[in-house]
């Protein structure tokens, strides 16, 4: 085979060298692109590489506990996930952000709110989207390290609470803080985090809350963590001692079961607060991570109320309960002189309208001074010395005993109920105080309406001598406030005498109450929630129900406890209804201190002591109650494993 | 036929120039891969290399006029390969470009064969034309003898390969004497047809969605944050975070973190970059204009118009090869899938250049011989 071409050498030179040139101009001019990256923007990307590198991963800080007055745990943590969104690439975000969605189970509606919620945080900030991760959310996040690089789980504790909402009223509970807590927290807190919303969780929120650390870390292309560069360790909330006795609040929460009220029992001596019962109660453990719009609203209008604390929230006539107002009133100012008595009928007529008689229909209290009118609640006797003293000394001596103001507890959102007097009319109604009013109002009836703490606080005041100490659940809080109302001698022998009667007496209300060897004193109350002619004419219905008040003490003077019980709608008699609960929390107490000065009490209870006596099983209840799961012993070692700062 | 080339006509500056850059590749590959899943990775590039190598060394020794003979039966056997890739290819990302060679016990990509036997064909077609002017009849030819392949490898789908044949047509074409009249009527065609798939309306028509994406990616990387875009931007982040000097080797956190796409092959530039800056940057371009400078001058020393052609069907290949990927790892080009020549690990790619390397010396050894 012979091809011409093999022959043909005419080679087109200068083509050729075109050829070279243009090789040369092509380097020439990749290199001038590498010149501007590496040369001339080098310090931008630098700074590019640096961010894709570094990331930056929050220590969220555990809250602090809390304890009851002799330490057993009340309130503390478990440790838990948090899914965070790391926000460094817009666009990665917002590509990935339908898969999260539909990852996690969150609506992309809410997580695109979130995005615009903190628009102004820092990028390298990243934000928790689920503060509590379920197991199928952490796989879901394991199986996609690689494919979706914006998500990263942290460890974190959450919020442990009692189980059946032991506690669940003063405790409070703690949620996501809302765009009101993060203007106001002056940039500690941020979107996502974690503060108390309701009772002592918001009340010491500064406290409980430590301060989160944040941890710079090396990753890779698909997320996951190659070196750690530095740490800045985050510091744990601090613990706080309660003035909560433990096993004073399990007998109130036992002894007022399923019915809806609220019980307080204080220390009068220090304001202490023993115990503090609202029922309906709700779990928090149930709603304490994030609860949805929806189940939020139906809380709120569940007609139970149970988000509410009936023990500082409900603002109801005290009923009987004031009568020990209108009575200290009389002997104070002697209007009308102490041994004024009245003659009952089950009727009286003032200002020519029939005011009757709690025992109209059934009797008479017959002729009644103070002492019996008070042991047997006679309504006639109280209209009559209402009558005498006028609506200017009963809301003086109601004001001066803490009616119509808040006591000051440190708890949120506490109501001041309502003391009226004829300033009050004037100046919500711009009408003038009918005198038909104040036959009313010396009964608890009317427009006064009363918390069952700002009870327990007038009563505990009274049987003081007129020494009203602030209620408070802090143990060992500084400034313990105190209010000073001095009252004469023989109108406290009188007044407290009337309220030993009402236990201890015949005739007495509340002889249910009483208990061998203790002073067991108190007052009942059965407040109507309408009058008696609109009962009659909206028929009988279960929300007109009477409320059972009964606040009681022991002893008779200078008590050491305090304990005021609504029962809301019980349709009983005060001492009835309310009266058992009063006096199983105060045999609870005295059990328990006569346990420890004979030296059989101990509230710490070593595991040695399991089983021997019922002193100690008693002791363990709380430990079992707070992880029924689990058995004491491991939560005692969880308890002591933890830091205790 | 007398054929003895001695080894002192081998072109030994090529030889350095070409163990240079892949001695750099190997650094490079080792740098990227070490302490991952990929481990050895190195190795088995130094061992495609050999084979290379050896390759290169028989090729050298057949006279390439033979070769050019069976011109005809090549192109026929090529284009009978691309249809049993389409007909039996094994899938693989996504493309069937492999056919399994039992042999070598990898996948062998068509498709770079098929890049080597244009070369030849288009030396055989270019040196058969006589005048010293190319008339439109054999442009046209030569149009239609690259574009029935190149439709082949288009449906494969490999846009990448594709593409390499149009510089070879294009660089054989202007050397046989292209006019300027039809360089620039064939220009604004091209013009015409960028346009169109930069155009969406017509491109949604022509290109594959992953194609389609890779463009939209390039114009808006914004857009599309962790695919075609993503990988740019990483890119441009790991070379221009490189700085002057270079992060030193093994420690470029863009490379060693993995946030540099398919990094020890289509952007081991990228890696490179980062670790030894722009200095390394300097060195390994420097290297590759040597190479393609060497290439030029042993096509004007070509004993005659046949060699010249297929020399430069190597240069216009191995040159466009560089000029796109180095391109797209700067950012200032789509992801195309087409490796960096001698640094990239690839079995197949590096067959090609070592073959193509080989009829370079083939025609080199033969410059005195009659």
């Amino acid at each position: 085979m012979s091809y011409w071409f093999r022959n043909d050498n005419r080679l087109p030179q200068g083509r050729l060298a075109v050829a070279a040139y243009i090789i040369v101009g092509m380097i020439g001019v990749l290199l001038l692109g590498f010149w501007k990256l590496q040369v001339i923007d080098a310090d931008k990307y630098s700074s590019m590489a640096e961010r894709n590198r570094v990331r930056y991963i929050p220590v969220i800080a555990p809250r602090g506990r809390m304890l009851d007055r002799d330490g057993r745990v009340l309130v503390d943590n478990r440790p838990a996930f948090s899914v965070l969104l790391l926000r460094d690439e817009p666009a990665l975000v917002e590509k990935y952000l339908p898969g999260i969605a539909d990852g996690l189970g969150i609506p992309l509606d809410d997580l695109r709110d979130q995005l615009a919620n903190t628009k102004n945080l820092p990028k390298f900030q990243p934000i928790i989207i689920k503060p509590d991760a379920s197991r199928a959310d952490i796989d879901f996040i394991e199986s996609h390290r690689s494919d979706i690089p914006v998500l990263e789980m942290i460890p974190v504790s959450r919020r442990r609470y009692l189980p059946g909402g032991f506690l669940a009223h003063a405790a409070g509970y703690v949620g996501e803080v809302s765009e009101q807590q993060i203007e106001a927290s002056n940039g500690k807190l941020r979107p996502g985090d974690f503060a108390g919303k309701t009772g002592l969780e918001h009340q010491y929120n500064d406290l409980l809350q430590g301060t989160d650390g944040m941890r710079r870390v090396v990753v890779n292309s698909v997320g996951k963590e190659v070196e750690r560069l530095a740490t800045q360790e985050a510091i744990p909330g601090k613990q706080i001692q309660l003035t909560i006795d433990y096993d004073l609040q399990q007998i109130a929460e036992q002894s007022l079961g399923p019915r809806p009220g609220a019980a307080v029992a204080l220390d009068p001596r220090t304001g202490e607060v023993l115990a503090m019962v609202s029922h309906p109660a709700l779990d928090p453990n149930e709603f304490a991570v994030r609860i949805s719009g929806e189940d939020w609203k139906s809380l709120n209008e569940d007609p139970q109320h149970p988000l509410l604390n009936r023990a500082i929230q409900a603002q109801l006539a005290p009923g009987s309960v004031f009568k020990i107002v209108t009575a200290t009133a009389m002997l104070e100012d002697k209007v009308p002189p102490e041994n004024f008595t009245t003659f009952c009928p089950g009727y009286a007529s003032f200002y020519g309208r029939q005011f009757k008689c709690y025992i109209y229909g059934k009797g008479s209290h017959g002729v009644a001074g103070l002492h019996k009118a008070i042991l047997e609640s006679c309504d006639i006797f109280f209209y009559n010395v209402g009558m005498r003293l006028g609506i200017d000394r009963l809301s003086y001596y109601a004001g001066k005993f803490g009616l119509g103001h808040k006591t000051g507890i440190d708890l949120p959102a506490e109501e001041p109920g309502l003391m009226p007097s004829a300033e009050w009319a004037e100046r919500v109604y711009h009408r003038k105080w009918y005198a038909g009013e104040t036959i009313s109002v010396a009964i608890g009836q009317g427009a006064v309406i009363t918390t069952p703490l700002q009870l327990a606080r007038m009563i505990s005041g009274i049987a003081m001598g007129g020494v009203f100490k602030q209620p408070h659940l802090l143990k060992d809080a500084p400034n313990v406030g105190e209010e000073r109302f001095a009252l004469s001698e023989p109108t406290v022998e009188k007044i407290t005498d009337a309220m030993y009667g009402v236990v201890n007496e015949d005739g007495g209300t509340a002889r249910n109450v009483r208990l061998p060897g203790i002073e067991v004193s108190g007052k009942s109350g059965t407040a109507q929630v309408i009058g008696y002619a609109t009962r009659e004419r909206m028929g009988k219905q279960k929300k007109f129900e009477d409320n059972a008040w009964f606040v009681g003490y022991a002893p008779r003077r200078n008590p050491e406890i305090a304990v005021a019980v609504l029962v809301q709608e019980s349709g009983k008699h005060g001492g009835e209804a309310a009266g058992p609960v009063v006096k199983d929390v105060i045999k609870a107490y005295y059990d328990k201190k006569n346990k420890k000065t004979q030296g059989q009490y101990t509230a710490e209870t070593k595991s040695d002591a399991t089983g021997k006596g019922s002193a100690a099983a008693a002791a363990l209840a709380p430990r079992a109650a707070l992880k029924p799961e689990n058995s004491a012993a491991v939560m005692r070692a969880r308890a002591s494993a933890e830091p205790q700062r | 036929m007398k054929d003895a080339p001695g080894t002192r006509d081998y072109d030994w500056w090529l030889l350095a120039i070409l163990a240079t850059i892949c001695a750099l590749g190997v650094v490079e590959v080792y740098s990227t891969t070490h302490g991952s899943s990929l481990q050895g990775m190195h190795m088995k590039q130094v061992r495609w290399l050999v084979i290379g190598f050896v390759l290169m060394f028989a090729l050298s020794r057949l006279d390439y006029h033979l070769i050019l003979d069976q011109a005809p039966i090549l192109y026929l056997i090529g284009l009978a390969a691309l249809v049993a890739v389409l007909l039996f290819g094994r899938t693989h990302f996504g493309a069937k470009r492999w056919i399994p060679i039992p042999a070598l016990g990898e996948l062998v990509q068509v498709s770079e064969l098929v890049k080597l036997i244009i070369i030849i064909v288009l030396a055989r077609f270019f040196a058969e034309v006589r005048s010293d002017q190319l008339d439109l009849r054999d442009l046209i030819k030569a149009g239609l003898l690259v574009g029935v392949p190149l439709v082949l490898i288009l449906k494969q789908p490999d846009l990448g390969t594709a593409l390499v044949l149009m510089p070879m047509l294009v660089v054989g074409a202007f050397l046989a004497g292209l006019q300027w009249q039809h360089a620039a009527a064939f220009s604004l065609v091209g013009i015409m047809l960028v346009g169109a798939v930069f155009y969406p309306p017509v491109s949604r028509r022509i290109l594959k969605p992953y194609q389609r994406e890779r463009i939209t990616s390039f114009l808006h990387p914004e857009e599309d944050a962790k695919g075609a875009g993503y990988q740019l931007l990483q890119s441009k982040i790991a070379v221009g975070s490189g700085g002057f000097w270079g992060k030193g080797f093994r420690n470029g956190s863009q490379n060693q973190l993995g946030y540099i796409p398919v990094r020890y092959s289509d952007f081991i530039m990228s890696a490179w970059a980062e670790e030894q800056g722009f200095k390394g940057v300097l060195l390994a371009l420097g290297l590759y204009m040597a190479l393609l400078l060497r290439l030029v001058q042993n096509a004007q020393r070509a004993k005659d118009r046949a060699g010249m052609f297929l020399v430069m069907g190597v240069a216009a290949a191995l040159g466009f090869h560089v000029l796109v990927n180095v391109a797209m790892v700067i950012g200032a080009m789509p992801v195309t899938g087409i490796p960096l020549p001698l640094m990239s690990y690839g079995g197949s790619a590096t067959l090609f250049v070592f073959l193509a390397i080989g009829l370079v010396m083939n025609v080199r050894l033969r410059r005195f011989v009659n």
